[in-house]
């Protein structure tokens, strides 16, 4: 553990600013929260938002783990584990059930998550509205005013092109009824899973956002009455454990294109194994 | 038997040290020392300051050798430095009036109190390689030295505030926000739009000015003055009561004197852009005062050409380097699970097509 730089490398100062707009986030579930974001020693873009919200998070009693598309042993993944050992010491996991902070990107554990975990996200683009009105002014007024017409009209021209809502990541929710809110890229599939026993908390470094979705929160995955949300996933088991309910990767394993599909929760996907439910 | 891809964190390892290597070179030309970096490549010394936002020339010099001269990744190391420094509090504004000039010219008249100072400045030597340079160890030719001009240096826009013919500045806040203590905000005022640009990218900044000179937001500047030189640094100490000087930084500083037609609601003056940037770098102030200009259309009244250089989110929210090679390198990172259900989206609207297709044709047939 590096002894020159404070628990978690963030001056105390910073870790009050980022737990009061944790908090400011979890009052006004799904809002986005301007925050001071730091310089971190890694790149912005590689998780700077996640790694500050979990720098404001950590106890020395804490256990951590990190995945990076659902996998413990991806490099930034064991780049930001790494982090944590050296400038918090905080005990690690690969284990999502022994975690109690668990940093993401891009997926949700397939382990049902408990009130006593809390999962941060790492977020590229907080802002559901960015690709649609590219002013921060003018998206921040939309937000002000629910005015999120744009956004139906745009998942309406997605049905009226290609017969259905085309976006397969980063599928727009809406948070107790009131803000829409861009979930971290995650693929659709994870949506359901926005509605958990845990905290989620979704940080934005180089954006400069932090949001939260409390506990037991209602997050509905915006659709149509016609046009239902579908949850989709590749229709195949999982090659190594044969799970049937998880999301697969899609692996080529021969110059011929030949492919197989594999969970991308790593951890999942182990233990399942463990437990001999291997296909 | 597919194996999923293991061994994340020896990967990193060895390329670290790998890295390291490489950074070395051939161990048979001797290692560069910061103090031949600090003298030597003095400007590169300058813009990784000035853009890493830190005056401290030795810890500059060990990011330049430690990126391996990649500049921008020495400005990322110093920001990630900066950020663990506590902050004491604001200085003093600094008195460039008072600046000990090497350097010190203005376009806009052909003499002035103070004189027209040239300095070491590449703007009238030939750009012809001087193979000399490759044989080193050569003579210094010893430049001429003068006595330094007493007193104060008066800037050239006073000589113009005297007749009211450039536009008055009012008074900001005595304490601006700091940009690296509070999230960017909009709107932008000048002194947070100015701390954008001084510690934004230099090529983004110069590219920024360069549009404006080619007719997108054109504002018409003269270099009424541009000076490099050291000033002292003074911070007012509470418990003292007054302030005390505590060391002193080489800086460029540009104003530009702008022409200005008038408005609606102005009459015709002379108006300003300005540009302070940290050591010599006398493009990125130049480049800094025009854009300050341009983003300055709607406190002047001026019409929305919907020039880039005019639109205060464009500029800062794109003028930050670190920010910028951060995300765009970030697509590196692995994306399976993003593309994934790409994958699966294009593979079934594809598939959706086809089988319409075939329906069309069959009814065809």
């Amino acid at each position: 553990m590096i002894s020159n730089y404070n628990f978690a490398y963030l001056d105390e100062q910073t870790k009050r600013m980022i737990r009061r707009a944790i908090l400011k986030g979890v009052s006004v579930p799904g809002y986005q929260v301007p925050f001071a974001s730091r310089e971190m020693p890694m790149p912005y873009g590689w998780g700077t938002g996640g790694v500050q919200v979990s720098a404001a998070c950590l106890t020395p009693d804490d256990t951590f783990k990190v995945i990076d598309q659902g996998a413990d042993d991806t490099t930034n993944a064991v780049s930001i584990r790494k982090f944590f050992e050296k400038t918090a010491g905080v005990a690690v996991t690969e284990r999502t059930s022994d975690a109690t902070v668990i940093q993401t990107r891009h997926r949700i554990p397939e382990t049902d998550l408990t009130e006593d975990q809390i999962l941060v996200y790492q977020v590229p683009i907080p802002e559901p509205l960015r690709f649609l009105e590219p002013r921060e002014t003018e998206t921040r007024k939309m937000h002000a005013l629910e005015e999120y017409g744009l956004m139906h009209v745009k998942l309406y021209e997605d049905i009226a092109k290609h017969g259905e809502i085309a976006t397969a990541y980063a599928y727009p929710v809406k948070v107790e009824g009131r803000y829409v809110m861009d979930p971290s890229p995650i693929p659709k599939f994870d949506n359901p899973k926005l509605e958990s026993a845990a905290l989620q908390l979704f940080g934005a470094g180089r954006e400069q956002r932090i949001y939260a979705v409390p506990p037991y929160t209602k997050v509905v995955s915006l659709d149509f009455e016609d046009y239902p949300f579908d949850p989709s996933r590749a229709d195949h088991p999982c090659e190594l454990c044969g799970a049937e309910d998880s999301y697969l990767d899609e692996v080529i394993v021969d110059d011929a294109g030949g492919r197989i599909f594999v969970c991308s929760d790593t951890d999942y996907c182990a233990a399942r194994r463990e437990k001999g439910e291997a296909a | 038997m597919y194996v999923a891809v293991k061994g994340g964190e020896r990967a990193i390892d060895n390329a670290h040290a790998w890295l390291a290597e490489e950074r070395r070179g051939d161990t048979d030309v001797s290692e560069l020392s910061l103090a031949q970096i600090r003298e030597q490549l003095a400007l590169a010394v300058n813009r990784v300051m000035a853009e890493g936002s830190l005056y401290d020339p030795d810890l500059a010099a060990l990011a330049i050798k430690q990126a391996r001269g990649d500049m921008i990744e020495a400005v990322f190391l110093i920001r990630a430095y900066r950020t663990t420094l506590p902050r004491f509090g604001a200085s003093a504004p600094v008195a460039t009036g008072a600046m000990a000039c090497d350097r010190r010219i203005s376009a806009t008249f052909k003499d002035l109190p103070g004189g027209q100072v040239l300095g070491p400045t590449f703007d009238y030597t030939h750009r012809l390689l001087d193979f000399a340079l490759a044989a080193e160890g050569g003579e210094v030719p010893e430049p001429a030295t003068g006595a330094a001009t007493e007193g104060d240096l008066p800037h050239v826009t006073s000589f113009l505030a005297r007749e009211d013919l450039i536009q008055d500045e009012p008074e900001g806040p005595a304490t601006p926000r700091d940009l690296t203590r509070e999230p960017l905000d909009f709107p932008a005022d000048r002194p947070l739009r100015l701390q954008a640009l001084t510690r934004g990218d230099e090529g983004f900044v110069l590219s920024m000015a360069y549009s404006t000179q080619r007719g997108y937001g054109r504002n018409h500047p003269f270099v009424g003055e541009l000076r490099v030189g050291t000033v002292p640094v003074e911070m007012e100490i509470p418990e003292l009561g007054f302030a005390i000087e505590i060391g002193e930084v080489k800086v460029t500083e540009c104003e530009t004197v702008n022409q200005f037609l008038g408005s609606k609601s102005e009459p015709p003056q002379f108006t300003r852009g300005y540009g302070l940037v940290f050591g010599h770098s006398e493009r990125k102030a130049i480049s800094m005062a025009l854009v300050d200009r341009a983003l300055r259309w709607e406190e002047l009244g001026e019409d929305d050409m919907g020039a880039p250089a005019q639109d205060a989110e464009f500029v800062l929210y794109h003028s930050d380097n670190v920010q910028a090679t951060g995300f765009l390198e970030h697509i590196k990172l692995p994306h399976y699970v993003d593309f994934q259900s790409e994958l699966e989206l294009i593979r079934r609207i594809r598939a959706e097509a086809m089988a319409a297709q075939g329906d069309v044709q069959e009814a065809a047939e």
